[in-house]
């Protein structure tokens, strides 16, 4: 029994095996996809050969149905796009339309953007780590986050009425002023959140089997990444600090002072890292704009854009006519085509608007930044291990809905 | 946002390089778009790339003109990092033959991009290594976000409602 097997034999390679190529599909309904993506994967054994993703699933035709709506009404079925950044979805839109109108946002309504946006990208980042925590085995970090993004829907509530797809922002400013008492809540929201931020990662941090599926993961060089047009946390876990907000200030981000987040390796653990802090830089951005809040209106005095106030209507002809119009008719833009980018959760978002003169867009599309980078999965994942696969493509972060529309 | 005496500076450039290239130029609300033929597109995105500083194509879309010929048009958006800008392109192609050079290539982002341009508006990029629909099925009849594609135009799978929603089965 003793000398029947020679280990030093068996640790021998055996020699090329016939092994050929296994093609499994992973998805469309799968766990680890966050959607109804289906991934065409090439096996060679353990190892991934190639990945081609297959998308289309979940398109449901919104920049045809925009077409057929004012520029008004088509902000809602805009913002369903991609259910995690609505605020950024509705901001690309109506910052497009306004453009083509040449139209001023108000101070005031350009800060509350910019705080509900803020709160938007922590709430989908709290999404994307809870999920992607769950994809690699935490379970726990998810009803954490989940806690959390509660705690925005309710503020999003309180301002809005909305929790999700809340169409508050208009073509021209905000819909109406946030009531009294939000403010002090998202203030202490804000006095949470880095005592949270730093459970997170005092949670994962220390987890070593968590450290060794993102540590030297999967990772991209700077130059690929560019020319595959991937931009936001991936593009800056890469080392290049290329953020809109920044580089090209828009909706007063010029008045804030943030860090951006940027990572050295490009790898799994760096996208995580570098979301991770960028939740920490929200947080700030969102106490300065608090602090500095204008006084003055919410949205544009043009009334040929924006609804008159309630108490107008009651008294005032001219109110009620341009109500009217706007609510049966919409407005009408001047002709011109307009791109109008923003840095959203995943990347940059932009929505491009035609307009042919009339009160419905000729042509709505948004450069969803899931879509586009969804083309680095395979030279990510390429000869990269199964598993590796799927932690991958939960610090992507693509959402479905956006990639189709 | 490139002026309107930056956007003739690059033209001038273009025109020096490719005499055939650059169409015209726009300058709407701030925003520079040069018009482009499209039978010189890839070389003259390598070209703005190459000693223009645009490194990055951050989409490309599609838009149809109906009832106006060339109907078709694709727009790329470029953007330089270092110097904070963007940059529109612009191409329009008839209907009738809707051929673009792909510059999948050069950008391998234009890769899904295109194919959805492709899918939606049928515009054909020559070149293209994987030229399929993308977001529709593959047997789909059609592009459906041409201007005189009918909304609502599928025809119902199941029938035994259809007489309950005459109308619905164009």
């Amino acid at each position: 029994m003793e000398d029947s097997v020679d280990l030093a034999e068996l640790k021998q390679p055996v020699g090329e095996l016939d092994s050929e190529l296994l093609t499994l599909n992973m998805g469309p309904h799968h766990p680890a996809t966050h959607g109804v993506l289906r991934l065409l994967v090439q096996l060679d054994g353990e190892i991934v050969r190639d990945i081609k993703p297959i998308i289309g699933y979940v398109h449901t035709g919104i920049e045809k149905t925009a077409e057929d709506k004012s520029y008004w009404k088509a902000i809602p079925v805009v913002e369903r796009m991609d259910y995690l950044s609505y605020f950024f979805n509705a901001y690309a839109y109506c910052g497009a339309v306004e453009t083509l109108l040449d139209l001023e946002v108000p101070k005031r309504a350009q800060y509350l953007r910019v705080i509900h946006m803020e709160l938007n990208r922590i709430m989908s980042h709290l999404v994307w780590l809870g999920t992607s925590a769950l994809d690699l085995g935490a379970m726990s970090m998810f009803w954490y986050c989940f806690r959390e993004r509660e705690k925005i829907l309710d503020l999003f509530e309180q301002s809005t009425g909305q929790r999700m797809h809340t169409r508050y922002f208009q073509v021209g400013g905000v819909m109406e002023d946030v009531p009294d008492g939000w403010i002090e809540n998202v203030r202490k929201f804000t006095a949470d959140m880095p005592e949270r931020v730093r459970q997170y990662r005092a949670l994962l941090n220390k987890n070593e089997i968590l450290l060794q599926r993102l540590k030297g993961v999967c990772p991209l060089d700077e130059e690929t990444l560019f020319g595959l047009g991937v931009t936001g946390p991936l593009l800056r876990a890469a080392g290049n600090p290329w953020d809109l907000r920044k580089a090209m200030p828009y909706s007063s981000y010029e008045d804030f002072d943030f860090q951006i987040p940027v990572g050295t390796e490009g790898d799994n653990y760096d996208r995580y890292m570098v979301r991770v802090q960028e939740m920490l830089e929200s947080v700030k951005i969102i106490d300065q704009a608090l602090d500095k809040l204008p006084d003055g209106p919410v949205i544009t005095d043009n009334r040929k854009v924006a609804l008159p106030p309630r108490h107008e209507l009651a008294t005032s002809m001219e109110a009620l006519i341009h109500h009217f119009k706007l609510v049966t008719e919409g407005f009408r833009v001047p002709p011109g085509e307009v791109y109008h980018p923003c840095e959203a959760p995943r990347g940059e978002l932009a929505c491009f608007v035609r307009s042919d003169g009339s009160s419905k867009p000729a042509r709505v599309h948004m450069r969803d930044p899931s879509f586009v980078n969804l083309q680095a999965t395979a030279p990510m994942c390429k000869d990269a291990y199964i598993a590796d696969l799927i932690a991958t493509l939960a610090m992507l972060d693509p959402v479905l809905g956006g990639i189709d529309r | 946002m490139p002026d309107a005496t930056g956007l003739e500076l690059v033209a001038g450039g273009l025109r020096d390089a490719l005499p055939d290239a650059v169409l015209g130029t726009l300058h709407f609300r701030g925003k520079g778009t040069l018009l482009i033929d499209p039978k010189h597109v890839r070389a003259t995105l390598a070209h703005l790339r190459e000693h223009d500083g645009w490194t990055f194509l951050a989409s490309v879309h599609g838009v149809d003109y109906y009832p106006e010929e060339p109907r078709l048009g694709v727009h790329y958006e470029l953007l330089s990092m270092r110097r904070r800008d963007r940059l529109s392109l612009k191409v329009r192609v008839h209907s009738e033959h809707p051929h673009v050079e792909s510059v999948t290539p050069d950008w391998p982002t234009a890769d899904h991009q295109e194919r959805e341009v492709y899918d939606m508006f049928g515009v054909v990029f020559d070149g293209h290594p994987d030229l399929r629909r993308i977001l529709m099925p593959e047997d789909y009849q059609g592009h459906p976000q041409r201007r005189d594609f009918p909304i609502g135009g599928e025809p119902i799978l199941f029938t035994h409602n259809e007489s309950s929603n005459p109308g619905w089965t164009r």
